[in-house]
């Protein structure tokens, strides 16, 4: 079973190979390092850009509407805050000339906190990501996700953002989510399309038979079904979710897990259809709580589905804080972790109205 | 000098030195006047309330119009990227583009081909010639440009090459530098004109506010590339700089910074009134004398044009006015493509 960062790698080579992918690039991104996190090994058109995220969304815009497919990295998304206005402007594109222009790119950055990455290796970018109109926004929380969104993004005309939950990049897909045509042995699959350590300019890769298999956006996944309480999230908090879940159904509480997988355009049917059957919602991020994309999914849900509702709807996300700190119990009182979702389940499912 | 003009050059038109042929100095003259007559027509409809705001090039337009006549226009990697300035109606009338677009966008009508009512005038888009949407915050685009750029690199086999666009004060932005660094990586370089119009004032602080070194192109030397900084007030100097630096960068393949000094003879922009500013060279005045002095064209004819143009654009705002606004219901249209319009070589030419 791959993980997350080669289901990721296996995606890109599908769109290089096969669905018109002309450049995938970043800091770091080409030969040989191929990524930080490994997630451009082997790959024929990776290469490497200049120290300057600018130049990259930039170049991933004119790439774009030069008629190439270019799939673009911010190493962190803690560093993609100083392109904010050129990220606009891809957003901004199809709509200021009425549709004269699209703008097909992928933006891939890994985000969020989990790895002990201090202040500027732990910063979300979901809550800044659907404040930009005109992109798609995508988190996967597993292997098979992370592919089968990836070649959604890559076949999509528009800019697409491709969140990478950090925490999540290295942990293996469960049994039953193969990537089709990936082989079943994980040392076999590694042995194919993990650059080796040391020297590596004689190496490539010997990539696996894979089938196309498309996540459409806009698709949330039911990532555990339950009968009394909502959570909806994404990306790590997904499997932190899926974790309190499990430990509450000993006790009684039947939760239902709303992976989004989709953050704009988002499923409102799916979230509809959940809270109608639970009448109790959380919702779970990582990023910081004022202007939280939760808070969002909590008005709207709070003005049309107001009678569904048996108590408050409620938020757990990070900390009103300018960073992680660096300790283990400093970044562990910044941002949600298992115990805090699981007390708030539970006290949303006792919840009297 | 003679030995110099090709033979297959028609008998009417004479170059001197440094001089370029008449009939081209003609044309030139005309599009800088309709440039200029345009011009005029969208700040009379600010004043009169038909449009919320102006901004435009009068005193660039000879440097503007030359650009228009010496790319290659099209649509698609063989042909040239444009990332344009808010002030290059000339390069627009130069390519063809019909003046009343442009009082359409002004009068932000349902029926501006380049926004549709949604952007400031000169704010063009046009993908069938690849002039890519011009954005406010002119300077991005020089970031954007490497993008274009680099689908049009050496070995690629595109013939087209990336020609952009900015201001003397955004080249304080980072993403000049950004165009500098990234089109001069060795073995990397990108088929990129840059081009820095220099008035000498960003809105209202002078160059010397905020440049502490002589001119702008003296940043490209120390990449190595090319540079060169001309008079834009004078055609016979921009024309054949101009096609000096294109020819170059389409050859080579490599980048070329150009610095043109040009005139800002209404000011930023409507917010500072767009009133004549004392003091700057009118391009099309000295343009003028230098057709009378030459005899190629007489004051009566460059008089009656005046008129005319004036005449026509005046007609056509006129009737632009019964055009509609657009639908309120419009602004969510277009936010995403269903289609994607501009894959291939061929930039989605069908």
């Amino acid at each position: 079973m791959a993980t997350m960062i080669q289901a990721i790698r296996m995606a890109l080579h599908v769109g290089e190979s096969r669905l018109g992918v002309t450049d995938i690039f970043g800091e770091d991104v080409g030969p040989p390092l191929g990524g930080v996190f490994t997630g451009t090994q082997g790959l024929e058109t990776a290469w490497n850009t200049p120290l300057d995220e600018r130049g990259i969304v930039g170049t991933a815009i004119g790439l774009a509407l030069a008629g190439q497919k270019p799939v673009a990295e911010i190493q962190f998304c803690d560093y993609a805050f100083n392109t904010i206005d050129l990220l606009k402007i891809a957003g901004n594109i199809c709509w200021s000339c009425a549709g004269d222009w699209n703008v097909p790119l992928v933006l891939m950055t890994p985000v969020g906190a989990g790895i002990r990455g201090s202040l500027y290796h732990s910063h979300s970018f979901d809550a800044t990501a659907t404040r930009l109109p005109g992109w798609k926004i995508v988190m996967p929380s597993t292997p098979l996700d992370a592919y089968g969104l990836m070649l959604s993004a890559i076949a999509d005309p528009n800019p697409v953002m491709y969140l990478m939950p950090k925490a999540l990049l290295r942990v293996k897909a469960e049994a039953g989510e193969t990537i089709p045509g990936e082989p079943d042995d994980d040392k076999l699959l590694s042995s194919m399309i993990d650059a080796p350590l040391g020297d590596r300019s004689a190496w490539k890769p010997r990539w696996p038979e894979l089938e196309e298999m498309y996540i459409p956006i806009g698709k949330a996944r039911i990532a555990r079904p339950g009968s009394h309480v909502t959570v909806l999230t994404y990306g790590r908090n997904v499997l932190m979710s899926l974790a309190a879940a499990a430990e509450l159904a000993a006790d009684g509480i039947d939760t239902e897990i709303v992976d989004l997988r989709s953050l704009h355009p988002y499923d409102w049917d799916a979230i509809t259809a959940s809270v109608r059957k639970t009448n109790r919602v959380l919702c779970v991020n990582e990023d910081t709580e004022i202007t939280n994309f939760g808070e969002h999914l909590i008005r709207r849900i709070t003005e049309e589905l107001f009678y569904e509702l048996h108590a408050p709807p409620r938020l757990l996300a990070g900390g009103h804080l300018p960073g992680i700190g660096l300790a283990d119990s400093l970044e562990m009182a910044s941002v949600p972790q298992k115990d805090g979702v699981k007390a708030m389940i539970a006290e949303l499912a006792r919840h009297e109205p | 000098m003679s030995s110099s003009v090709p033979a297959t050059r028609p008998p009417s038109v004479v170059a001197g030195p440094g001089r370029l042929p008449a009939e081209l100095c003609v044309q030139i003259y005309d599009l800088m006047l309709r440039t200029r007559m345009l011009e005029d027509r969208l700040i009379t409809m600010y004043k009169q309330g038909e449009g919320f705001f102006w901004i435009g090039g009068p005193g660039e337009e000879a440097f503007s119009v030359p650009l228009g006549l010496l790319v290659d226009k099209g649509q698609g990697v063989d042909h040239d990227y444009l990332h344009l300035h808010y002030r290059c109606a000339g390069t627009l009338l130069a390519m063809g583009a019909d003046p009343v677009d442009s009082i359409r966008q002004m009068r932000n009508a349902a029926t501006d081909p380049y926004s549709r009512g949604r952007n400031f005038a000169g704010h063009f888009s046009n993908r069938a010639w690849n002039v890519v949407p011009v954005n406010s915050p002119i300077a991005v685009q020089f970031a954007v440009a490497l993008g274009t750029a680099r689908a049009q690199r050496a070995g690629t086999g595109a013939k087209g090459i990336t020609i952009v666009e900015g201001g003397d004060a955004g080249t304080a932005e980072g993403d000049f530098a950004s165009a500098l660094v990234w089109s001069t990586r060795k073995g990397q370089e990108l088929p990129l004109l840059m081009i820095v119009t220099n008035n000498r004032y960003g809105i209202s602080t002078p160059y010397a506010g905020q440049h502490g070194y002589e001119q702008i192109a003296d940043r490209g030397k120390a990449f190595g590339m090319p540079t060169q900084v001309i008079d834009g007030n004078d055609p016979e100097i921009s024309y054949p700089a101009l096609k000096h630096a294109i020819d170059y960068v389409r050859t080579e393949r490599k980048p070329y910074l150009l610095e043109v000094m040009v005139s800002r003879l209404r000011g930023h922009s409507s917010a500072s009134g767009a009133n004549l500013v004392k003091g700057e060279i009118d391009c099309l005045e000295r343009f003028e004398q230098t057709l009378d002095d030459r005899k190629l064209l007489t004051r009566a004819d460059m008089d009656e044009r005046r008129e005319r143009y004036t005449h026509e654009l005046a007609e056509a705002s006129k009737r632009v006015r019964s055009e509609p606004h657009p639908a309120p219901s419009g602004v969510w249209d277009h936010i995403f493509a269903d289609e994607n319009l501009v894959g291939g070589r061929s930039g989605g030419r069908t």
